[in-house]
């Protein structure tokens, strides 16, 4: 079991003509994903990396039933992508383009909440199910296959989380990166449940950052439900001066509530596992597995 | 991108949201000139001086002065121009001030009393949606009211499909306690804020204090705006508002060749691809009894020359006394970063003279601690994340 992508899932690309799209699909496949087509508006007809190209994503589920897609189109045009995909019926979209205006995300959104679809990112590094599908552009060999969901809002540190699991001798069922701009899909609440539902994720690493509510939100989830599974927590950004955006565009400490104290301390409170290194992430992880 | 009062307070303007009106001046003598102009052109008496620098707080540092005379003009322009104004949102050192808005005075008497409101409009990130938060106690610190009266501030939030809807604007009047021609001008007002918010791709309006004057018309007294980077290729003339003498020397060449670089006060600077193991990186640096020098985000490609960059820009700090390089290889190779620091360090001959830290993981990560360590060059190497921290504590120790 995982949960969001796995082998059976029909993935296209959008933006798959482009650089990134490339570049991208090409790792996807070479990694045995899935990978059923691209959508490239005006170049439908053509083939790309072995396979067909529509010219809109409703042509790619006709056609090749496509149900998740993954998009590298530029920012400009990205939330109209989005809204493409869900009106298309795709269930799920996964958007790593960065930079998308938050006005025009504000508008995706809207319209994609009363579709059934589920959004992740933007700005993030993707899902990967190892062994099975990878749908990002996360480096693929770093993750093994095994037991421990991962959420969050960061790449490299996803892959740095996932790389110590995999050298304490155990492996992850689903990574989920949710992304880290101000508007995102799906929140850390959301991706949290979706693991915590799914019966081969024994344990979930939950990493977030400064800025917002969502880490608070998924440990008040978390408690509620009855911390049914371990939790392993980490937030990046305890040094983070106050209204500076760290990169990610979501990540600025506005109030109080979210720095990084007080999201450790709310997660603590909700009995979840923090660690304060990042550099202990995968011990925290082996300890609570016992 | 942040704003300036007087440019954020053109933007209103263009969309007819009315505002305490002025003109920019760049000494005093334009002071003085801009002062009898905005005298024929708007019959105001008094004067008020206000320095233009991208922080709030302004009247606190003694940046924001009545003049009730064009000597008193020339003079208070004369003091606040070139002055280094220390507010509470500014560092210790303050911020230099280059031009002042010379401005109408707004508070004269009249029938009515004069009142102050909060209005912001915001994106509530939770929701998703933008919304106007406002409040009748304005002039004052919002985060003061939001702790000791939060009952004073009140929200619309905004359907993105449909916008503001004029229920709304009247609720945002009544809420304020308005009637008559002020409960129709702040309707009108808060009518067009919001259309000035989302036509030019706003990610915050606030207006601190808006006022009701004594004649009941309501303006926007300061603005402070703040616009969407990602949105900016849409408003070229927005984009090239911006004063990038209000922004810290070392992260705008650092934009200009695309790095991601943000200046803080410690010792051992950092560099490191992607913005969250950054701040890990970062708190990494501080539990080893550090403090991080900055933050700087290399991003998915870090050969030579964008290393070589990187390293002259956290060298340009005097206070770095270590560097620490952070790299998790994933479609980058570890090799080619670590070829990428050894070419950057040689070209640099003397420019290194402190330790610096590698960490590579991930991608030939073993293959790229052998380049490091066969280079001869003064660069310790590691693998895992917390070794590299026990090298830093061993450096600065």
């Amino acid at each position: 079991m995982s949960v969001l992508v796995n082998k059976d899932s029909k993935i296209i690309v959008q933006g798959f003509t482009g650089s990134e799209g490339t570049f991208h699909a090409e790792q996807m496949i070479e990694y045995g994903t899935n990978v059923v087509g691209g959508v490239t508006p005006g170049k439908g007809g053509q083939e790309h990396l072995g396979k067909p190209v529509f010219n809109t994503v409703k042509e790619a589920v006709d056609n090749v039933g496509a149900d998740t897609s993954i998009i590298f189109v530029p920012p400009a045009f990205a939330a109209d992508a989005i809204m493409e995909a869900a009106d298309a019926g795709i269930k799920v979209i996964i958007t790593i383009t960065e930079g998308i205006p938050v006005a025009d995300m504000i508008k995706a959104f809207d319209y994609i909440k009363d579709k059934n679809c589920r959004l992740i990112g933007p700005n993030c590094p993707g899902v990967i199910t190892p062994g099975e599908a990878k749908v990002g552009i996360m480096p693929g060999f770093v993750f093994k296959s095994g037991g421990v969901g991962i959420v969050s809002k960061s790449g490299t540190l996803t892959y740095e989380a996932a790389d110590q699991v995999v050298r304490q001798g155990l492996g992850i069922t689903t990574a989920i990166g949710i992304g880290g701009d101000p508007i995102i899909g799906t929140t850390t609440k959301e991706a949290v449940e979706l693991l915590m539902n799914d019966d081969d994720t024994e344990c979930i690493v939950m990493i977030g950052e400064i800025g917002g509510q969502l880490e608070a939100d998924a440990a008040n989830w978390v408690k509620a439900n009855g911390n049914k599974k371990p939790v392993v927590g980490f937030i990046a950004g305890e040094t983070a001066p106050k209204g500076r955006t760290m990169g990610h565009a979501g990540a600025i400490v506005g109030g109080a509530d979210d720095t990084a104290e007080a999201k450790k301390r709310i997660m603590r409170e909700c009995g979840i596992h923090v660690v304060d290194s990042p550099a202990e992430i995968g011990k925290k992880v082996a300890e609570v597995l016992g | 991108m942040n704003l300036h009062e007087y440019q954020g307070k053109e933007i209103l303007a263009s969309f007819g949201v009315r505002i305490q009106r002025g003109i920019v001046a760049h000494n005093a003598q334009e002071a003085v000139t801009a002062a009898k102009q905005l005298t024929a052109e708007t019959g105001t008496g008094w004067h008020v001086i206000k320095a233009q620098i991208h922080a709030g707080g302004r009247g606190k540092g003694g940046g924001v002065k009545l003049a009730k005379n064009l000597q008193e003009v020339e003079e208070i322009a004369e003091n606040i121009i070139g002055m280094n104004l220390i507010t509470p949102q500014t560092s210790k050192e303050g911020k230099k001030v280059h031009q002042v808005l010379v401005a109408e005075d707004v508070y004269y008497p009249g029938d009515s009393e004069t009142s102050e409101f909060y209005m912001s409009v915001l994106l509530n990130r939770g929701k998703g949606r933008n919304m106007i938060m406002y409040s009748t106690e304005g002039g004052m610190d919002i985060e003061e009211v939001a702790e000791k009266t939060p009952h004073l501030i009140f929200t619309e939030e905004v359907d993105p499909s449909i916008g503001l809807m004029p229920f709304q604007a009247r609720r945002v009047a009544f809420n304020l306690g308005l009637s008559g021609g002020a409960f129709k001008e702040m309707v009108k007002f808060v009518t067009a804020l919001y259309s000035a918010y989302i036509n030019s791709d706003a990610s915050l309006f606030e207006i601190n204090p808006v006022l009701k004057t004594s004649d009941d018309k309501i303006m926007a007294v300061d603005a402070k705006v703040t616009l969407d980077d990602n949105a900016l290729y849409r408003h070229k003339d927005y984009a090239e508002m911006r004063d990038l003498r209000e922004e810290n020397p070392i992260e705008v060449e650092a934009k200009a060749v695309g790095l991601n670089y943000v200046d803080l006060d410690g010792n051992v600077g950092c560099m490191v691809n992607g913005a969250g193991l950054a701040m890990a990186t970062m708190d990494l640096i501080k539990q080893a009894g550090g403090d991080p020098a900055n933050f700087l985000d290399v991003g998915g490609t870090a050969d030579a020359k964008r290393v070589e960059t990187a390293f002259r820009i956290i060298l340009k700090d005097p206070n770095v006394k270590a560097i620490l390089v952070n790299i998790f290889g994933g479609i980058v190779r570890c090799d080619r970063v670590a070829q990428g620091i050894v070419d950057a360090y040689k070209n640099m001959g003397d420019a290194i003279q402190v330790p610096i830290i590698v960490r590579l993981q991930g991608t030939n990560a073993e293959l790229a601690k052998e380049i490091i360590d066969n280079s001869g060059l003064e660069v310790q190497s590691a693998i895992e994340f917390q070794e590299a921290a026990d090298k830093v504590q061993a450096v600065l120790s």
